[in-house]
C-alpha cells in the first residue's frame, strides 16, 4: 500500500484553479520529484499535504488515514512528517540548537536531555556540529538549509516535504544539500520534493512528475522523463534546461 | 462552470492552461463543509449561550444586592445625567480640539525625533544626541509634572511674547511627553525594516535621506501603525490631566457638577462619553492590525 495517496485534489485560490482532479500515489521509501513551471502547483500541492492549505475537494491519505477529514487534528498530522522550504524559515531568535529542539521538545514531549542529545546527532549527520550555539544569520545559506532539515528530520518522519530546497543557494552549497539528501535516499525516507534542479531529480529520483494545467501531464523514471519526454508540453519545458 | 462555493470565479476565468473543467463539490467534500458548518454553529451556539448566562448571573446578583438602591442613586441618576449632559459635553469639545491639534503636532515631532536618531555620521552626532536626551528626559518625566511646570510655572514668568493660555501650555506638555514615545515607536519601526531594503534603495543611487523618506519610513509606519495608534487612544484619555492647569474639559465639567449634591452621576457621563470617543479609534486600530496580520497569512 502506498504511504502517501492523493485522489481528485482541487485547490483554487479565486479564480486560478492551481490543482484540479489531482492523482498521485507514494509508496513508502520512494522519493518523488515535482517539476513544473512556476505556478504549476508543485508548492501549493506540498502545502496541502502538510495541511497548510484546505483543499476544496478530494482526499489525501497518509498511510491510510484520510488527513482531509475536517476531524483530523492538522497538528497531529504535521508532526507525522517534515516539510522544508525553498527560504529556510529557521527561527531567527533561536540557535541552531533550539530550533532543531524546539519541536522535540514542545510538540514530541522528549525529556530536554533526550531532545538535545538528538538535536546533536542529527547536526553531526548533516555536518554542522560545531555550529550548535550559533544562530541562523551567522550561517551559509547552505548551512542553513541543512539546519532546516535537521529540523525536519529530528523528528523521524514518515514523509518528507521538500519544496524548491536549493532555489536560493549557489551551486557549490546546493552540492551540500543535494548530497545530504541522497544520502537521506539511501536510508529508505520517503520524500517528495519540488525543484528546478534537474541534474538532482536526475540522481535521486525514482519517479520524476512534471506538473501542467493543474495535474500529472506526464510521468516516469527520471532517465526515460527527462531524456525523452513523449509529450509536446513536457518536451518544451525541458528544452529550457542545457546539458540533460 | 460550476462556482466553488466561497471562491466565485467570474465566469470565463480559468487561467489554468485555459481550460474551463466543469467542477461540482463530490459529495465527500460537501459532507466536509456540513461538519465544518455544524461545528462553527456549535461553537457559536456554546459562546452565545455562556456569554447570556453569565451576564445575566452577573446582572441579578448586583442588582438583588442589598446596596444596590444606593449605588443607582448616586452612580446613575438619570436626571442628574441629562442635567450635567451639555455642561460635560461642552468640555469634551475641548478634548477633542485638544486631541486633533495635539495628534498631529506629536506625529510630526515624534517622526523628527525618531529620524534624528537614526541619522548616520559624525556630523550628526549633536541632532543624535539631542534625539536621544529628548525621548530620555520626556519619557521619564511624568506628564503631570510636565504639565504644572509649563501650564503654572511659564506664565508665571511674565515674559514678553510667551503665551499665557493654560490651554497652549497643557497642549505643549502633551505633545512633549507624547512625542517621546511616539519618536521610540517610531524608531523601533525604522530599525525593523530589513538592512537589504536600504541597501537596495541605496543602489539604485537614492541619498540616505531619500532611502528614509521613499522607502524605510513608508514600510516603517505601515508596521507601527498598530501600537501608534495605541498611543493615540491613551492621548485621547490624557487629554482630561489637561484639567489641572483650570481649564474646563469634560472631567472638570463633571467635578464641578458633582460638586453641587455629592452625586457621582456626571463622572459616569464624562467616563461614557471618553469610551464613546475611544471605541471607533480602537477599533480602527483592530482593523488595521488585522490587516496587516493577515497580510501573506494563510491556514496557520
Amino acid at each position: 500500500m502506498s504511504l502517501l495517496s492523493i485522489t481528485g485534489l482541487r485547490k483554487a485560490f479565486g479564480p486560478n484553479v492551481v490543482l484540479d482532479a489531482f492523482d498521485l500515489d507514494v509508496a513508502a521509501g520512494e522519493c518523488v520529484v515535482l517539476i513544473g513551471a512556476s505556478g504549476s502547483g508543485k508548492s501549493t500541492l506540498l502545502r496541502c499535504v502538510n495541511l497548510l492549505e484546505t483543499v476544496d475537494d478530494g482526499v489525501i491519505t497518509l498511510a491510510g488515514q484520510d488527513i482531509t477529514d475536517p476531524r483530523v487534528n492538522p497538528d497531529q498530522v504535521r508532526a507525522r512528517m517534515g516539510m522544508v522550504f525553498q527560504a529556510y524559515n529557521l527561527f531567527p531568535h533561536l540557535s541552531v540548537l533550539d530550533n532543531i529542539m524546539l519541536a522535540p521538545v514542545r510538540v514530541h514531549r522528549r525529556p530536554r536531555a533526550e531532545a538535545r542529545a538528538a538535536a546533536l546527532a542529527i547536526l553531526e549527520r548533516v555536518g554542522l556540529a560545531d555550529k550548535a550555539r550559533v544562530r541562523p544569520d551567522e550561517l551559509s545559506g547552505g548551512q542553513q538549509q541543512r539546519v532546516a532539515i535537521a529540523r525536519a528530520l529530528v523528528n523521524s518522519p514518515e514523509l518528507m516535504l521538500l519544496d524548491e530546497v536549493t532555489s536560493a543557494l549557489d551551486p557549490e552549497l546546493v552540492g551540500e544539500v543535494l548530497d545530504l539528501l541522497v544520502s537521506l535516499k539511501g536510508e529508505g525516507m520517503t520524500m517528495v520534493l519540488a525543484t528546478h534542479e534537474m541534474a538532482f531529480a536526475k540522481e535521486v529520483a525514482d519517479r520524476v512528475c512534471f506538473l501542467h494545467g493543474g495535474q500529472i501531464h506526464e510521468e516516469g523514471p527520471p532517465a526515460t522523463l527527462l531524456s525523452a519526454p513523449t509529450k509536446e508540453r513536457t518536451r518544451a519545458f525541458l528544452s529550457r534546461f542545457v546539458g540533460l | 462552470m460550476t462556482n466553488h462555493a466561497s471562491h466565485d470565479a467570474p465566469p470565463g476565468a480559468h487561467p489554468s492552461a485555459g481550460r474551463a473543467r466543469p467542477w461540482s463539490p463530490s459529495a465527500l467534500e460537501l459532507e466536509r463543509r456540513a461538519y465544518r458548518r455544524s461545528r462553527t454553529v456549535r461553537s457559536a451556539a456554546i459562546a452565545s449561550i455562556s456569554t447570556i448566562v453569565v451576564v445575566g448571573v452577573l446582572g441579578i446578583v448586583v442588582t438583588s444586592s442589598s446596596g444596590w438602591p444606593r449605588v443607582q442613586e448616586t452612580f446613575f441618576d438619570w436626571d442628574k445625567a441629562v442635567a450635567s449632559f451639555p455642561a460635560v459635553l461642552n468640555g469634551l469639545w475641548l478634548n477633542i480640539r485638544v486631541l486633533l491639534v495635539c495628534s498631529v503636532l506629536i506625529t510630526a515631532l515624534g517622526l523628527t525625533i525618531a529620524v534624528m536618531r537614526t541619522l548616520r555620521g559624525p556630523v550628526f552626532f549633536p541632532l543624535r544626541l539631542f534625539g536621544a536626551a529628548f525621548t530620555d528626559l520626556f519619557r521619564g518625566l511624568p506628564l503631570l509634572l510636565v504639565l504644572l511646570l509649563l501650564g503654572f510655572g511659564v506664565p508665571a514668568l511674565a515674559l514678553d511674547g510667551v503665551p499665557q493660555e493654560a490651554v497652549f501650555w497643557g497642549c505643549a506638555a502633551l505633545v512633549l511627553s507624547y512625542s517621546a514615545y511616539v519618536a521610540e515607536v517610531f524608531r523601533a519601526g525604522i530599525e525593523s525594516v530589513h538592512p537589504s531594503q536600504r541597501a537596495a534603495a541605496r543602489s539604485l543611487g537614492l541619498t540616505h535621506t531619500q532611502s528614509l523618506r521613499f522607502v524605510i519610513v513608508p514600510q516603517a509606519i505601515r508596521r507601527v501603525l498598530p501600537p501608534l495608534l495605541n498611543d493615540f487612544v491613551s492621548l485621547q484619555k490624557d487629554s482630561g490631566l489637561i484639567a489641572v492647569l483650570g481649564v474646563v474639559d469634560a472631567i472638570r465639567a463633571a467635578q464641578i457638577e458633582t460638586a453641587r449634591d455629592f452625586n457621582f452621576t456626571p463622572y459616569v457621563v464624562a467616563g461614557v462619553l471618553f469610551v464613546c470617543l475611544t471605541i471607533p479609534m480602537a477599533r480602527f486600530t483592530d482593523w488595521v492590525a488585522r490587516k496587516q496580520g493577515f497580510q501573506g497569512g494563510g491556514l496557520v
